[in-house]
């Protein structure tokens, strides 16, 4: 199997072409470095994600503040992710970085605040 | 009431943010940021999704991350700023017309400017999209707003027009919220957005990507019911027997970005109709003098790095304006778009006595692959630069020296290799 | 909103620009009086989508019922706008000619108009028309001049029309859709979604439903064929293209193409004319706005396509009988007919407002006059209209002066704030945006739509999600994200 895919390592975001069949990576052309050939077996083999969201405040000066996993988790996991940020609720003030739900998911990532929000 | 400043910045996104850090760290004491909006960040404050930052901050961040970097800077510097504060009129003066609840309307009078009001969305209207005019039919921006800022829900299930990068991040927006998205429609053939978004906000969550497609029947008498797609030949004319369809409660429109350029019109700052941003120079400024202009006020960027890297030399331009310390200007180059170049900017160059090089910014006309850029002056090749591929979606540049230029005009094109 | 037991004297079905002018005539007098429409607001019918022409009145037929209320319905525009408050602008009118046929057209407009008594017309010669008009298309041959025609926002004039028959003490029933009809003089009943009305006498200004009305009430004697006209809208920046309102000759779909400056500044071209099945018909069609655009830039090459920002259509309620149907059903005594009111309705409209409320008063017996009638409104020029001394003294006087919601027409927070305040104020954001502009603008609503949909529900005290865009069921927000 043949997939076009782009490198996103680096801003140089090469355009690659990657062969593979089932788990495995045959041939990735179109790269300019090793970590292009690194995203690749990575996209195909076991993708990953940052996933961005936002979760319910109370008390702030809006209803809901930006989030995200502070790395990325792996895509299948993406929507049992966002069932924990469904569920999620912050009392405001809350801080850029702050960390609202541990581990979401059984990820290994964090769910953590993207703004500073104020109480009202 | 009339105040002065040296130096006063219009519009507190990215743009205006780091060219008002770049001005105060380069020694100018009153800098004034102002923004209508009630929070400093501009459009960034409802981009929630990552992909900022690579080039500038060397890692990925969201939106709002990436401008309170900025935002920080402009606390610890001291730099003052207005915020629910909309201009109302700037003059080739240079005198901008403020109005705020607080303090009424004052009067600002400044040595230099700098535009970066950022862009607003292309409406259905512009489209003539025919058909009844029901609620559900929200350009992407403002159903972003209300999903990521206000937390509420503006339908069920989408249509999404444009294929845009902010059509197909709120595709994934909205389907990470438990909307449903039927499809991502592209009239080009090509799609407009940056590949990593298709990848990521479509091929992940299996949304079909429609290209040279349209929507060209809007349904619903009160809320939007559903759109009539259909295929477009060469020409972007439907094709007929391709019509489809598609139940949806919301259209999305993702259709297009124009530069908020009203502002600058009125003070008779003259635009590239191509861009709808100002004509500037390789110092961003415009024709009218002290007035300069950078982010999507100036052309509309796909990322966010450049906007901070183009305002930082609008801010560094200002300055030396502001200090007294601009070169005589020998003769203005005026740059020409040839073969499959769609703007450039700076539209023309001025050229002083001291060589310079000079960074133009390009997009293409379509995808074109295995090309050479060259610059020619005097039909003569001046510079060239091999380009595995360039995308409209996707800009590109070339760096020139002015010792190089010849004659009064550049052309730019793009040839086959 | 329980209006069982109220009796009232008169009742209007309609609460369009018609209606509206026959509500404030009549609120002049000493009676109980309600306008009740199907809708949420008024000017959602066919006032809400036309040209917004006060026309000279050339057009119609000498001795016809339009031409009467026509020339005198656009003599009393001025005077009626600057009571309540609307902007209408004395722009003229000219009909071109691009040949001799078209020529011995406007021959017999012109005629038409001497008999009707339309003052000032002129058969300009096309160096003339070109020194007033620089941008038409040099290929006219002749024009017809009509300096009393003008234009008015029609939206405007039907809000302003009903507020001030409400000022005057006038109860707007809205979404109260009329279903049934029964009795006779002095005791009406109308049964509706909401419940019963009685009144002594009804008056029938239905619009496009008009004969259906007069059908419930037993008197069906016409019939009434929706005629679709679209338009396409263009940015301000386009406006000063044309001064006048410039028509092309009149063909048999009826008074041709136009192009013309609306009041508020932005280019208007359209309408075409097409017979629909439905009343509720208000698509546009790819095919009609290109034959709309196509046909105007025969007038005025220099329009813009990519300047359009919006598109509509309105439907015109033509009557089976030729001209407007106004006066008392000789079958049902004490129900009164304003039907078939199609173009120039507007135009005519004060006028027969102020018919129609004298024949009610008299087959009341003769209604007295109100004392303290106020027949104007207390109106405020447009934040975006005042010089910058004025608009510092008003944010001094109310800070959410200072705060603009609309960035495109420069509509402020407080009057936004004022629309839905006001007696039959706005319940919607189309209502807004009808009062106020705020949407209007070159951005549609892209921005300001947040601010707008927050402050109705602020206002109004319901949920975001509740806030509607028109009627109810057009809703802008489903739900929360995060419940
Ligand atoms: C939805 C979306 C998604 C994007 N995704 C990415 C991405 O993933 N990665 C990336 O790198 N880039 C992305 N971009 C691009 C990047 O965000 C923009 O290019 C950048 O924000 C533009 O910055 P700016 O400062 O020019 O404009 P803006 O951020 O729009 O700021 C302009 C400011 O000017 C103010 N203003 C305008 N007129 C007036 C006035 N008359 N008076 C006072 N204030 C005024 C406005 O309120 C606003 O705050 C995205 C852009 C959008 C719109
Ligand atoms: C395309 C077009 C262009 C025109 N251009 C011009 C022009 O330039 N100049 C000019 O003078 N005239 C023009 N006209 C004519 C003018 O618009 C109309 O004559 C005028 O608006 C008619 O007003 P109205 O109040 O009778 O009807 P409408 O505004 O349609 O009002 C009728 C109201 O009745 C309500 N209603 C109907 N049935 C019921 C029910 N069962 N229960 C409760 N309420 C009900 C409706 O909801 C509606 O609000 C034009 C018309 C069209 C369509
Ligand atoms: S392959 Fe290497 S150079 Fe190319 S984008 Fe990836 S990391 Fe950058």
């Amino acid at each position: 199997m043949k997939k076009e895919m782009v490198c996103i390592s680096c801003p140089k975001g090469c355009r690659m072409t990657v062969e593979y069949e089932g788990d495995k990576v045959l041939e990735v052309l179109g790269n300019s470095c090793s970590k292009g050939w690194d995203y690749a077996v990575d996209e195909i083999t076991k993708p990953v994600r940052i996933v961005t969201s936002t979760v319910k405040v109370r008390g702030g000066k809006l209803t809901v503040v930006p989030v995200k996993t502070n790395k990325p988790v792996r895509r299948h996991l993406i929507f049992d992710v966002m069932n924990e940020i469904y569920k999620a609720e912050v009392k405001a003030p809350v801080k850029e970085g702050q960390v609202i739900i541990k581990n979401a998911a059984d990820s290994g990532a964090d769910i953590i605040a993207t703004l500073d929000l104020k109480k009202i | 009431m009339i105040e002065k400043r040296s130096l006063v910045i219009i519009g507190a996104g990215p743009a205006g943010l780091a060219a008002a850090v770049k001005a105060k760290k380069a020694g100018i004491k009153d800098v004034l940021l102002i923004d209508r909006d009630i929070q400093l960040g501009g459009i960034l404050k409802q981009c929630i999704h990552n992909g900022f930052g690579l080039h500038v901050f060397k890692e990925e961040l969201t939106g709002p991350e990436f401008a309170l970097r900025y935002i920080r800077e402009i606390e610890e510097l001291k730099v003052e700023y207005k915020l629910n504060t909309m201009v109302i009129s700037v003059d080739k003066n240079k005198r901008i017309t403020t109005v705020n609840p607080d303090d009424g309307l004052i009067v600002y009078e400044a040595r230099s400017i700098i535009l970066a009001m950022g862009c607003r969305e292309r409406p259905r209207g512009a489209l003539r999209i025919p058909g009844t005019n029901p609620s559900g039919i929200f350009s992407a921006g403002t159903a972003q707003r209300f999903v990521n800022i206000e937390g509420m829900k503006p339908g069920k299930t989408a249509l999404i027009l444009g294929s845009g990068d902010i059509g197909l991040i709120m595709a994934r927006r909205l389907t990470l919220e438990g909307m449903k998205v039927r499809a991502v429609c592209e009239i080009m053939p090509h799609p407009g957005g940056l590949t990593r978004n298709i990848v990521q906000c479509l091929e992940d969550f299996n949304i079909p990507l429609k290209l040279s497609t349209t929507v060209i029947a809007i349904h619903g008498k009160r809320r939007i019911e559903g759109v009539t797609i259909a295929q477009v030949d060469d020409s972007f004319k439907p094709v007929k027997g391709t019509e489809k369809y598609i139940e949806c409660d919301m259209l999305l429109l993702s259709v297009g970005l124009i530069p908020e350029n009203e502002l600058a019109e009125e003070a008779g700052v003259e635009l590239d109709p191509v861009t709808g941003g100002a004509r500037v120079n390789q110092y961003l400024e415009t024709n009218i003098d002290g007035i300069y202009a950078c982010g999507n006020v100036l052309h509309v960027h796909d990322l966010v790095d450049y906007v901070a890297i183009e305002a930082e030399k609008a801010a560094k331009s200002a300055v030396r304006k502001i200090k007294g310390k601009t070169r005589k200007i020998k003769k203005r180059i005026e740059l020409i778009t040839g073969n499959g170049i769609r703007y450039t900017v700076p539209q023309f160059i001025d050229v002083t006595d001291k060589e310079e090089k000079i960074k133009i910014y390009f997009r293409s006309t379509s995808i074109m692959e295995s090309i050479k850029i060259n610059a020619i002056c005097k039909d003569e090749i001046i510079f060239s630069k091999k380009l595995k591929r360039v995308a409209p979606a996707e800009m590109e540049y070339i760096i020139i020296s002015t010792d190089d230029i010849r004659g009064r005009k550049m052309i730019i094109e793009a040839r086959a290799k | 909103m329980e209006k069982a037991n109220i009796k009232y004297d008169i009742a209007i079905i309609g609460a369009g620009v018609v209606g509206g002018l026959v509500a404030r005539s009549l609120s002049a007098y000493d009676a109980r009086i309600c306008i009740i429409d199907k809708h949420i607001d008024m000017a959602m019918g066919a006032s809400g989508a036309n040209s917004g022409i006060v026309h000279a009145g050339y057009d119609a037929t000498p001795g016809s019922m339009k031409a009467k209320f026509n020339i005198e319905g656009t003599a009393m525009m001025p005077g009626i706008c600057r009571l309540l408050g609307v902007s209408y602008k004395n722009s003229g009118s000219l009909v071109l000619a691009f040949n001799s046929e078209d020529e011995k057209q406007l021959q017999k407009l012109y005629e038409n108009g001497i008999a009707g008594g339309v003052k000032g017309m002129k058969l300009l010669s096309k160096e003339t028309v070109l020194k007033m008009e620089p941008l038409l298309n040099p290929k006219i041959t002749k024009a017809l001049h009509a300096p009393t025609a003008g234009v008015v926002s029609p939206y405007k004039l039907n809000i302003a029309a009903i507020e001030n028959a409400v000022v005057n003490g006038t109860e707007f029933l809205r979404e109260t859709q009329v279903l049934g009809i029964t009795g006779n003089k002095g005791d009406f009943t109308l049964s509706t979604n909401k419940g019963d009305i009685f009144a002594a006498v009804v008056i029938n200004c239905a619009g496009i439903y008009a004969d259906d009305i007069a059908k419930m009430a037993g008197d069906g004697f016409f019939t009434l064929t929706p005629r679709k006209g679209e338009y396409l809208l263009f940015d301000r920046s386009e406006g000063g293209l044309v001064e006048n309102v410039v028509f092309q000759p009149p063909s048999e779909k009826g008074k041709g193409v136009l192009v013309m400056t609306t009041v508020d500044g932005n280019i208007l071209i359209g309408p075409d004319a097409n017979i629909v099945e439905s009343k509720e018909d208000s698509q546009t069609h790819a095919d009609s706005l290109d034959y709309v655009y196509k046909t105007a830039i025969k007038t005025c090459s220099g329009l813009n396509l990519k300047k359009v920002i919006t598109s509509f259509a309105g439907l015109r309620a033509t009557p089976d009988t030729g001209d407007f149907i106004i006066g008392e059903s000789k079958k049902i005594p004490g129900f009164f007919n304003v039907a078939g009111i199609e173009s120039p309705g507007l135009s005519s409209a004060p006028a027969i407002g102020e018919y129609v409320a004298e024949i009610v008063s008299g087959s009341l017996g003769g209604l007295a006059k109100k004392e303290n009638f106020k027949p104007g409104l207390d109106t405020h020029e447009f934040f975006r209209d005042m010089d910058l001394n004025e608009k510092e003294n008003i944010m001094q006087d109310n800070p959410d002066y200072g705060m603009i919601v609309c960035r495109c027409e420069n509509v402020t927070k407080a009057e936004v704030l004022d629309s839905i305040r006001r007696p039959a104020g706005a319940r919607t954001v189309d209502g807004v945006k009808r009062r106020t502009r705020a949407g209007m603008g070159r951005c549609q609503g892209g921005f300001c739509l947040p601010a707008v949909v927050e402050i109705l529900s602020k206002e109004l005290g319901i949920e975001k999600e509740e806030v509607q865009k028109g009627d109810s069921g057009s809703n802008i927000l489903v739900e929360r994200n995060r419940p």
